[in-house]
């Protein structure tokens, strides 16, 4: 683990100390030396897999997202943690997938579910979503329940897609969101159409 | 029109004259081969695959953006639905996963138990991911041999938590309950009667010269490549790297348990097929330790304010009513932090990335599924290979679509 230390000191485009928290090494890195960072762990420091990329919404701070890199060792069994702090207006972050291949899947996920851009990225475009979808759901200001949306047209026809009819979703818990009773999906929804659809069954 | 003859048409073609005219095909996204809901786009010149490109998504449920929404054990359940065939390790590992973040410890009961669990459910993948295989292939009668296996691991996961399919077995800081005292002469039974299967489908399968001739140096797949896909399980074993998690990074006490790991050579389907046949032979080796070894004791950790009580417990002592009253309507009260656990599971590392701001929800919760990652690799191993070879690489990389998509 010494060694691990010594070469994080050297990591190009490190911010701030090193953050560890159960036995996990957290470092943050520049946005703009992030492809430098990388580069070096992988050719310098035999950190040869990238085991997932993770984007983050941090809503309500400044700057509001982060990408978050697993970087593994296989000759040296260990993990670092790179962090990217990524400011709203400028979302865009280098592609690392010229240093990992395996990149390019985990940074369409990304750019899918918070619309973060990646630079160089080969063929950034949505992964889980359909080419077209208008919203980034993985973000904090997306309701749980969905956004109505045009479906495009497929082999059984196009549509909408509704937002999910229980307002927020079943046992949805929110610390500090009141009591149990209040929860209850069944409790809150009682509107109109709710009552139609129940009535016409 | 002048219309050539067969004979020369055949001739051009080998000259390359015809050569160069691609066709593009939809393979999917329901196609018996591709298990699921995975879609691929081939473009085809004549039968040979000149280039793979993977459609994913069609199961999407938004899991991740559940899991912001409930409390860490709410989505206990919501685990049995990544791996559909082996919810038990999925269990496991996300219990461990809150469980780091927590910084809390399980007894070796716990811990013991776990194992089991996550062995079954090893056993229990490869036996269905080998019986497609050979389905796949052509080898229909392997098929019928596992799936009466495998009914036997739904047995067991019936008796020790209930259900035969979506078990949400484990619980944070421990286990939703005990192991019955029935399950233990169970396991060892069924220990005793799938070796004779295995050997029954090695008869089968290992030297069939149609089943080898379908797979040996099929989707080949070198070391280095596999290590920048970031391939793991079965499938990066089958490349010749030795990396197990629970050998690199013991967790839930495989270090008290003598094994061995399964290295493949060339990292082609024959390969992967042969690592995941000597792994179940191991997990029965592990299975045994663990039922010989069975620890008494607790099966869940002290931490009150963590681990749900028992439900005697709750219903006759005050503290525990509290404690249970808490637990449940706010959740545990998690640290603030972040913490990455993965684990070996069946199809290779499931990891979770937990973004905790304090309190009972999870800020962010990252799946690093196996097969997401496992597929980025089909464009490089079915370059120059046939259509028909498609469907033996998809059953040898061995994906579950629910993982993947989440």
């Amino acid at each position: 683990m010494t060694n691990l230390q010594s070469l994080i000191t050297n990591l190009p485009g490190r911010l701030g100390e090193p953050v560890e928290f159960r036995g996990e090494v957290t470092v943050m890195v520049d946005r703009a030396k992030i492809l430098d960072a990388c580069r070096y762990l992988k050719e310098q420091c035999g950190f040869d897999m990238l085991t997932d990329i993770a984007g983050v919404d941090n809503y309500g701070e400044d700057p509001r997202y982060a990408v978050v890199y697993h970087v593994y060792s296989l000759p040296h069994r260990c993990m670092v943690r790179l962090k990217v702090a990524v400011p709203e207006d400028d979302m865009v972050v280098d592609s690392v997938v010229s240093v990992w291949r395996t990149a390019d899947w985990h940074e369409r996920e990304a750019f899918d579910m918070f619309g973060i851009r990646f630079r160089n990225h080969p063929n950034l475009k949505r992964i889980l979503m359909w080419d077209g979808y208008p919203y980034h759901p993985l973000r904090k200001d997306f309701p749980l329940a969905g956004m109505e949306t045009e479906l495009p047209e497929t082999a059984v026809g196009a549509g909408r897609v509704e937002a999910a009819p229980m307002l927020g979703g079943p046992f949805v818990t929110t610390p500090g969101a009141g009591t149990a009773a209040r929860r209850e999906p069944r409790q809150a929804d009682t509107s109109a159409e709710r009552a139609d659809k129940k009535g016409a069954s | 029109m002048e219309l050539i003859d067969s004979a020369a048409r055949a001739q051009q073609a080998l000259e390359g004259e015809l050569g160069g005219e691609r066709m593009i095909l939809n393979m999917g996204p329901s196609h018996p081969s591709t298990h699921g809901v995975l879609r691929i786009v081939l473009e085809l010149d004549g039968e040979e695959i000149v280039n793979a490109w993977p459609d994913i998504g069609y199961l999407h449920r938004g899991d991740e953006k559940i899991a912001e929404n409930m409390t860490y054990t709410q989505f206990i359940p919501y685990t049995d639905r990544l791996d559909y065939l082996a919810p038990l390790a999925n269990n496991v590992a996300y219990a461990y996963a809150v469980e780091k973040l927590c910084g809390i410890d399980v007894p070796p009961r716990c811990k013991y138990i776990r194992v089991i669990c996550t062995e079954l459910a090893r056993i229990s993948s490869h036996l269905l991911g080998i019986g497609c295989f050979g389905m796949d292939v052509g080898a229909m009668t392997v098929f019928l041999y596992t799936f009466k296996e495998r009914e036997k691991i739904y047995d067991l996961a019936e008796c020790i938590s209930g259900a035969r399919f979506t078990t949400s077995y484990t619980r944070i800081g421990g286990l939703a309950n005990d192991m019955p005292p029935e399950f233990l002469p169970m396991l060892r039974k069924f220990l005793n009667e799938l070796p004779a299967t295995i050997d029954e489908v090695d008869k089968l399968l290992t030297r069939n010269k149609i089943f080898v001739e379908r797979c040996r140096g099929i989707g080949v797949i070198s070391k280095e490549d596999a290590i920048d896909l970031g391939l793991t399980g079965p499938n990066l074993r089958g490349s010749g790297v030795e990396w197990d998690i629970r050998k690199a990074h013991p967790y839930g006490g495989y270090e008290n348990f003598q094994f061995d790991v399964p290295v493949g050579t060339a990292g082609d389907c024959y390969d992967r097929y042969l690592c995941r046949m000597e792994e179940m032979r191991q997990s029965i080796r592990i299975l045994q330790q663990a039922a010989d070894q069975m620890p008494d004791g607790p099966w869940n950790a002290p931490e009150a304010k963590i681990v749900l009580p028992e439900k005697k417990a709750v219903l006759t002592k005050m503290e525990e009513l509290i404690h249970h009253f808490i637990n449940v309507t706010q959740g545990i009260n998690a640290p603030p932090g972040e913490v990455y656990f993965s684990a070996e599971n069946p199809k290779g590392e499931l990891g979770f990335y937990i973004v905790s701001k304090g309190g009972g929800a999870p800020h962010r919760l990252k799946i690093r599924s196996p097969s997401f990652v496992n597929l980025q690799a089909i464009p490089v191993m079915a370059k120059g290979h046939l259509v028909s070879d498609m469907v033996a690489i998809l059953a040898s990389l061995d994906f579950v679509m629910g993982e993947c998509d989440r």
